[in-house]
Formats: C-alpha cells, structure tokens, sequence
C-alpha cells in the first residue's frame, strides 16, 4: 500500500532530520521524504497536521503479561518494537517458548515482538538454555531478566558461551546477596520508614565483576536498568575503555525518587528501587549525553497485588503508553530537543539491538509514530490499554499523545 | 504532601506514626494521659468515653503485652473490646488485609489497633478507609514492622516528662538494635518535635540504619563515650534472631560493649533514669543490677502505657 503522510513535522534523530515535510511510505518501507517518489499515487493520505512524525518507538523492556492487551498498549504508546525479557511464566528458557511467543505476536499484527531467551534454566543462574536454539526461534539476545547470577563461574561459562555464537548477554546488575532482603535504596528515605536497604554497592559490585567478565572475554552486554549515580560512573568507564558494553534506564527513574515514597506508596516500590536525587540526576545525564538508552520496563501489575504493605506490595508499573509521555517530560525539564529526546527511545535502543530500525532514512522500515506533542490527557485506568493500571503518575496530566502508529507500513493503531 | 493522620481540620484521626505530628498534638495526648492516671487509681476504673464503641485490636504479629495493655486501656474508657489474632484465622485463609478490614467494618468496628509485620501497613488501612469514605472508623499503630509504635514513644514521652519536667535541657541516649527498632524511630521523632536538643544513638554500625543525622540525631559507636552526662537512657531490646547472622558475633560481646552495667551507667547524670519498652533481656542489652535499680522507670513506663492509649483512643475516636 502507498501511503503519504502529510504535514507533520517529521524528526529522525539518527539522520538529523527535523522539518515539516511529507514522508512517503511503499511496500511497508519509507520511499522518500519531502518529494513524491516517481510514479507514487497514495492510495492512504494521514494528515499530521500539528503532529510530530518519527520512527516508531522501540523499548528495551516490557512484559506482556496478556500479549493481546499488551500488544494494543504498545502501539496505542507508539512503541512499535519491544523487547521482552525472559521472566514470564514460564521463564522462556525453551526454543519451543520463544517460537510460539514469536507466532502469537505475529497472529496479533501490532508492535513486533523481540525476545529475550533466558540466558539460563528457569532463569535460576546455574544450567545453560539452549541458546542456538532459543536464537533460531527469535530470540535477539539472552538475559536473566532481574533475577541475578549468583554463581560467578555460571556467569563466565555463561558469557563464553554465549560469546562463542556472537550472542549479546543481557544483565540487570544487582548483587543478589546485598539485594535479597531488601525493599528500597538504602538511603534516608528507608531509614525513617523503616524499609530494609538495598545499598547503592548491590549495582556497583555487579557492574564490577561484569565488567571484568567482558574485559576477559569479550562477551557483548548490555546492561538494564541502572539506578544509581556510582552504576553509571563504573559504565561510562568501561565504554571509555571500549569495552562492549551499553545500557538502559528505566523511565521512572529519571524522574522520581526514594521521596516519591511518601507514605509507603506501592507505586513507587521499583526493582532496581528508586534512589536519591543525586542518583537520579546522573541518571538524566548519561541518558542525556546518549551513555543510555531509556525504556519503560513495563511491569503491569493486578491492582490486588498493589493492595498490599509497601514490603509486600510487587514491584514496576505499567510503561508502555506512558514511555512517550515521560520522555518528553524528562526531556522538558533539560530543555532537550524533542530530535535529542526522541532518540533515546527510538535510534539508541535500535543501536543497543544492532538494529537497522529506528530511523526513517530511504529504505527503512516504515515503523512510525504519530503523535501531538502538544495534547494533554489524564492517566487514568480507564485511559490505559494496558491491563497494568499501576502507575505512581495515575491521576496526572501527560503530554504528549499518539495519533498513529504504524508498523510495516500498515496502520496498526490510530486515537 | 497530605498528612493521612489528620483531618481536614488539623485534628488527629489516625494514630500512625509520630513523625509529621506538631508539637501540640503531642502535648495534647500527653495531657490527656495525665488526666486518665487518676482513673487508673480509682475502685472502679472507668470512664464512659468510649461507651458503645468498638475497638479492635488487629494483631497480625503475636504481642500479648502490648495487646493487653491496648486492651486494658480500650475497657478503661467502656468500649467493647474483640482481640482478634489474624495469624490463626483469615490471613492463613487467603484473605488480603483489606479484605479482612471491608468485613470488621462491616461489624461496625469504630477503631483498630493494629500490629503488623509490614512496615506501613497501617497506612493501607487508613488510606482504604478514606478510599471507602468511612472517615468514622480510626486506626491506631500498634507496631507496624520496622517503622513506628507511636503508642510506645509517647508513652516514653510521657515518662520522661513525669521525671524530668522540661524537655527542653535534656540530653536522651538510645541504645541497642536501632536499625530494627520501631520504637527508637518513634523516639526520635517525638524527641525532637518536643524540642530535646541533643538527641544519641548509641550501638555498632550494624544496627544503626544509614543516615541517622538526617533524623537530627549524634551517633555513638563507644558507649562509655555517648553515655556521658546524659538524662535519658532508653535501652532497645535486642532480638534473638540478631545474633545468628552477620549482624554481630554473640550475646556476650554484646553485652561487654553495649550492654547497660552499674559502671556504664555512672557515666551518666546521677539523676539519669533508664527506660526499656519490654521485654527485657538480661545480662544481654541490661544488667539485672540496673533493671532493678533505683534509677530504672521500666516498670512505671507500663503503668504510663496504660493511660496514653487511653488518652491516644479518647482523641481519635473523639475527633
């Protein structure tokens, strides 16, 4: 189908593009921007009138707990590629796991679907999966989801192995031993509440001994979700080295921290946790200066499991339709540019995945969001497709709302 | 951020936590207490306060002594009283926390006491009132996890006033596990709200939590060091389950270091008096020879205890 979308202001970070032009879509690819390509009749007109055209959005995190609502919330959030990682029930430990996820996703035809493979059996750290195989059925990489390697020789063997085949490892770095009683930083917030710890060192021990493994074999890792000022120091210093080593940060926590609490509020309860506001504020800036991606670790939660003592409560919320939102919040309140905000949800996880999508040069793949910049609307369960309505920003405002989005060129959702 | 204690009129609803509590509220509840010690000494000790109201005490945590005392206090003031022990009847059923309290409501309880093993959950509750606009129905913190047991640091408020009359010149040292402690966090808030201007915290860093200046509180590791010239000396009872981790190596070195002896105490203010919230270990946080020495208050804290629930259970309902 030729589709022409017309009006918008069409920004694709990773080739500086930022004008108000017409972007030109056949056979699900982008065929040109600005002029018609020869011999083009739109048989679709989408006028973006007041909107921002860019690549569709990719998250490096998201659970798709019921894969149909899942999927809908994605697009509906212009997140057109997500990745998910291993931890659902079952763990995707399976060549068998990963093909039928893969097949459903497709059955759906929203957001396309990329697989984490557990990197281990039942993510438990000590038994290899079958990685060629769990890579054949469509896994892009292998991970442990949050559940940490307690076994550092596993770890090795683990990152050998997965070396061997050119396969990139996925790590969240929490030291399992520092983390396994605790419930919040452990900082001044959990000392007055009287929340167990998790200290800053749980990040920073894991980062260590992770790097080291990369250093002795090479093994590419990325890693998820930092949460802390000392993780991102340790990062930024392997990538000086020129290590192959990257990283993602959590939406929420470029904006909220271990105040955001309160009254032992269960939406704020995150895994890694919220930490200080100097954690928080070298987090904004390695996103910022591109060191990381930004995802939105979409975690939907039943309400029942957030009805509980801040301790007891699970943690994460929901992300995908608020990943857009939160981005330009962030990136408000930095003054960045929306082409500078837009890439770290679009062309920097794509980098991360070694990814031609992402961009919107001739030839890409025509993923593509369109959304107004400008719109407000209220976070509401009732406003989210998601069936996680968990969210410390319920009842808030959020600017920023999509309009389109399409996948391979077809229309997948429109408000 | 709003305060889920209190009403829109400022008055206390909810007993939660100390912390974020004004100075007069406080001082309201210690006067009260006050005037409820004379019923205490009476032949039929009771006031109608609470005549026709239902209290119940929520203990999801075994505690016989601060049940009782709850309990002694909520019949003092005429109300009926249903102990219920929730770890022998619903939540072994399946049942969530609120669902337990939907049903208790639907009972017409006006008040729950609540010990809870979950650090804020007594806020879940207070919030699910509002959430359900049953702002009639109070609840009162009995202990929840680590946080606060906001009746205990009153009842320590209250024993220091009764001994030492102004807060305002004192020198208070906590002692021991303070880490775990939900009274020393409710210590050190009614502290400083009632204006004690040197507030310590003495033990190994294993027990203290991080960042306790932040609390406006001068940390001691050497107690010979922290105990100089002190007031107040409330002693933290330390848990069994302490020492089989890495938290400290035995009962002994424990005591040899931060263990309240006659030699520590002389350090001390000669009119010093010595506080702790029960039950006590001997020869492990305290010295029998201090326990029943003339300068302890333990035993007259539990006799305070008594009409500061009152006092706490008057004002809450009655607001």
């Amino acid at each position: 189908m030729n589709i022409v979308i017309e009006n918008g202001r069409v920004i694709d970070p990773k080739n500086g593009v930022d004008r108000s032009t017409s972007l030109f879509i056949v056979d699900g690819k982008v065929a040109a921007l600005g002029e018609a390509p020869a011999g083009f009749t739109a048989e679709q007109t989408i006028d973006a009138s007041g909107c921002v055209v860019c690549p569709g959005l990719i998250d490096l995190g998201a659970r798709l707990n019921s894969i149909e609502a899942e999927l809908a919330a994605a697009v509906a959030g212009g997140v057109t590629s997500v990745v998910v990682p291993p931890d659902a029930d079952p763990p995707l430990d399976e060549p068998e796991l990963a093909d039928r996820l893969v097949h459903r996703a497709k059955e759906i035809r929203k957001a396309r679907v990329l697989p984490l493979g557990a990197l281990t059996l039942g993510l438990k750290g000590e038994r290899l999966a079958e990685l060629v195989g769990l890579k054949k059925a469509g896994c892009v990489a292998f991970s442990q989801a949050k559940a940490p390697v307690v076994d550092t020789e596993a770890l090795l063997r683990a990152m050998e192995y997965a070396n061997t085949f050119g396969f990139a490892v996925w790590l969240q770095p929490q030291d399992h031993w520092l983390s396994r009683n605790g419930i919040a930083h452990e900082g001044e917030v959990a000392s007055r509440l009287g929340l167990a710890g998790i200290p800053v060192a749980a990040e920073t021990i894991a980062i260590a001994t992770i790097v080291q493994l990369v250093r002795d074999t090479g093994c590419r890792v990325h890693l998820t979700r930092l949460s802390s000022a000392a993780g991102v120091a340790l990062v930024k210093a392997a990538r000086d080295e020129g290590l192959p080593v990257t990283c993602d940060i959590g939406v929420h926590h470029l904006l909220l921290t271990e105040n955001d609490i309160g009254f032992f509020n269960p939406h704020a309860r995150f895994c890694p946790p919220l930490r200080a506001q100097n954690d928080r504020l070298a987090l904004s800036t390695a996103a910022a200066s591109g060191l990381a991606a930004i995802c939105s670790d979409h975690t939907p939660v039943a309400a029942d499991d957030k009805l509980l003592p801040f301790g007891e409560a699970k943690a994460g919320a929901t992300g995908l339709e608020v990943l857009l939102p939160l981005t330009l919040k962030w990136a408000e309140s930095l003054k960045l540019s929306l082409s500078d905000a837009l890439a770290r949800i679009t062309s920097a996880p794509a980098e991360v995945l070694g990814l031609e999508s992402g961009q919107l040069a001739q030839g890409a793949v025509a993923d593509i969001c369109i959304f107004d910049p400008e719109a407000n609307w209220q976070l509401t369960p009732e406003a989210l497709k998601s069936r996680g309505k968990n969210s410390p920003w319920t009842g808030y405002m959020m600017t920023g709302k999509v309009k389109t989005t399409l996948v391979g060129g077809r229309i997948v959702y429109q408000a | 951020m709003h305060n889920p204690q209190l009403n829109k009129d400022g008055e206390l609803t909810h007993l939660l936590s100390v912390e974020g509590l004004p100075q007069r509220i406080l001082t309201q509840i210690l006067d009260t207490a006050e005037s409820f010690m004379e019923v205490s000494a009476r032949d039929v000790k009771k006031v109608p306060l609470l005549r026709g109201k239902s209290v119940f005490n929520l203990f999801f945590e075994n505690s016989t002594r601060t049940r009782t005392t709850f309990e002694i206090a909520a019949k003092r003031l005429s109300a009926d009283v249903i102990n219920l022990d929730i770890n022998k009847s619903s939540a072994s059923k399946g049942e969530t926390l609120l669902d337990t309290i939907d049903n208790l409501v639907a009972m017409h309880a006006n008040l729950f006491v609540v010990r809870h093993a979950s650090s804020g959950a007594p806020y879940l509750i207070a919030e699910h009132l509002q959430r359900i606009g049953r702002d009639d129905v109070h609840v009162v913190n009995a202990g929840d996890g680590r946080h606060a047991h906001p009746t205990q640091g009153l009842l320590d408020m209250y024993t220091i006033r009764h001994y030492k009359k102004d807060f305002t010149q004192l020198r208070v040292a906590i002692v021991g596990d303070i880490l775990h402690s939900r009274v020393a966090r409710s210590d050190i808030h009614a502290l400083t709200t009632l204006g004690v201007p040197e507030v310590r915290a003495i033990g190994p860093e294993t027990l203290l939590p991080k960042h306790l200046d932040k609390l406006g509180v001068h940390v001691f590791h050497d107690m010979n060091e922290g105990l100089k010239d002190v007031d107040v000396i409330i002693m933290l009872r330390l848990q069994n389950e302490r020492m089989t981790g890495a938290l400290l190596p035995s009962a002994g070195e424990y005591f040899r270091h931060y263990g309240l002896t006659p030699q520590k105490l002389a350090l001390a203010s000669p009119d010093a008096i010595v506080m702790h919230p029960g039950p006590m270990n001997r020869g492990v946080e305290i010295h029998s020879a201090v326990a029943d020495g003339s300068q302890a208050v333990i035993l007259p804290q539990v006799t305070f205890g008594i009409a500061v629930r009152m006092a706490v259970m008057s004002i809450v309902a009655g607001n």
